[in-house]
């Protein structure tokens, strides 16, 4: 602590205190006591949040799959799951966002079957579509690296296993699968934290969320630049805790990879 | 001449350079993405040099600065720090302007573009170029100090020649990055490829021929340079054991 505390830290602590200080006072903060501008603010932050899990989830779900038969599957189906990786981490995320909802939404309404289907009221909304794209983003870019890591994972410890007499499914449940999420678990809090800075670009399919809301008070409000830094400073908010959460979830697994 | 309505016309047509064809507009875009990626990579290897030496042997106060900029840079999403930067830029540089006493000039949305990646590609750069600087061995460099080298001797004879293979896998995903990160501007209005095949297929509604084409486009040029940088790593570990024995 003295270590981190010494004259030119105060000094410059003293200079980014007054920054604030000046942000606070001299430009304009009215619009934050709007009590419209603060419920679109605080719903915006839970689709942001929401959509941030659940993206991480199904497209986790999915990486392991493609994962797998690229380390260990049949041709027929590696070769279609290296090319799915390849396009999803060559093309930009806005890019698939939009063929996605422009182009796969623009074909929908013209099929009578989905249009009389119980889910049209569901593929008519936009979040679907992001759901998707960021899932799927989150599959390639995490089926990558899993390839990688059940690829290492010793072959003497599957080799145990079939000695051992386990039925393939239960090799890969109980050794194969296990030892590979725990190589992977470190870069998975990397990768949150990209992929909370992807989801802005999901406000572009009118998703109202939390980047969607500043522009909103922006043009409400002709603010410039305070609805930006207010936005700026809860993506880091966010990052801090998305750090902060997978460093305590790290400390309770062994760290320890045979 | 007058087009037939898109419907009627032949993907081919449609990518094609004729009258009724949005080709010219496709390329106009890719090559306005290409080169701001290119500047923006460029600027921010600069950046990314300098700051790497500052990070590692700079005084204090520097140290403190880039860690500053590098955390809150790549904890901030690239839309969120564009659409800041893109108004800041103009701004802080016309400040300066009327400070001098010049006029106020409305600068080019590509010099912004690029500054505005530039900014971004800089503090990805830093990380990766200290981590290979690190990775140079020790001994290396203090023989070069008790040589007598003078440190920009030193950086240039032993540290960046060493670093460089170190370096080239991490600056071929950043580069990878770059030339993804130029769709961002569609978003602020410029016109690069993504916002080309956007105005493009939401004329015509042929969307799956032009989001297709310059996905291959785009495709392309990260396979491309995935080759490039696997040869220049391989050109650049010549003489180096490898490690896998």
């Amino acid at each position: 602590m003295r270590d981190f505390l010494n004259l030119r830290r105060v000094i410059m602590i003293a200079i980014a205190a007054g920054l604030v200080l000046w942000c606070a006072y001299s430009l304009r903060w009215d619009w934050l006591a709007n009590p419209k501008y603060q419920s679109m603010m605080l719903r915006g932050l839970w689709q942001t949040i929401w959509m941030l899990v659940v993206t991480m989830v199904i497209g986790f779900a999915l990486a392991i799959p493609i994962g797998f038969v690229q380390a260990a599957g049949p041709r027929w189906l590696a070769w279609p799951a290296r090319v799915f990786c390849s396009v999803i981490r060559g093309t930009p995320l806005l890019m698939q966002i939009w063929l996605l909802y422009y182009g796969i939404g623009s074909l929908f309404p013209s099929i009578p079957w989905i249009r009389d289907s119980m889910f049209w009221p569901i593929l008519r909304q936009a979040w679907p579509y992001a759901v998707v794209a960021l899932s799927l983003s989150v599959a390639g870019y995490e089926g990558e690296v899993l390839r990688g890591a059940f690829k290492s994972v010793p072959h003497g410890q599957l080799e145990a296993a079939r000695a051992m007499g386990m039925p393939r499914f239960t090799i890969f449940r109980r050794i194969w699968l296990p030892q590979a999420i725990q190589r992977v678990l470190p870069t998975i809090g990397g990768e949150t934290v990209l992929q909370l800075k992807s989801t802005p670009l999901i406000s572009t399919i009118t998703i109202m969320e939390i980047y969607d809301v500043a522009g909103r008070v922006r043009r409400d409000t002709l603010v410039v630049y305070e609805p930006l830094l207010l936005l700026a400073l809860t993506y880091m908010a966010i990052t801090a805790l998305i750090v902060l959460l997978f460093k305590w979830f790290e400390s309770r697994f062994p760290s320890k990879v045979a | 001449m007058v087009c037939p309505p898109p419907a009627e016309l032949s993907s081919l047509t449609l990518l094609g350079f004729g009258d009724c064809g949005w080709g010219a507009t496709l390329l106009w875009g890719f090559g306005n993405s290409l080169m701001i990626a290119l500047g923006a990579y460029a600027i921010g290897f600069c950046i990314g040099v300098s700051g790497a030496f500052g990070k590692l042997y700079g005084g204090p106060v520097a140290k403190d600065l880039l860690a500053v900029y590098t955390t809150i840079v790549r904890a901030v999403p690239e839309l969120v720090l564009i659409l800041i930067l893109y108004y800041a830029v103009p701004a802080l540089i016309n400040q300066v302007l009327l400070g001098l006493g010049y006029e106020r000039i409305n600068l080019p949305q590509f010099i912004t573009g690029v500054v505005v990646l530039a900014v971004v590609q800089g503090a990805y750069q830093i990380e990766v170029l200290r981590g290979s600087i690190l990775a140079v061995p020790q001994g290396q460099i203090e023989a070069a100090r008790a040589m007598g080298m003078s440190p920009v001797m030193l950086a240039r004879r032993i540290t960046l020649p060493l670093m460089t293979s170190n370096a080239i896998p991490g600056l071929g995903n950043l580069w990878l990055n770059a030339t993804k990160d130029t769709a961002l501007l569609a978003v602020i209005g410029f016109t690069e490829l993504t916002k080309a095949t956007f105005q493009a297929s939401a004329t015509t509604k042929a969307f799956f021929t032009f989001y297709g084409a310059a996905m291959a486009l785009y495709m392309a040029v990260s396979l491309v340079s995935i080759l490039l940088f696997g040869r220049l790593e391989k050109v650049s570990r010549r003489g180096q054991r490898d490690s896998r024995g």
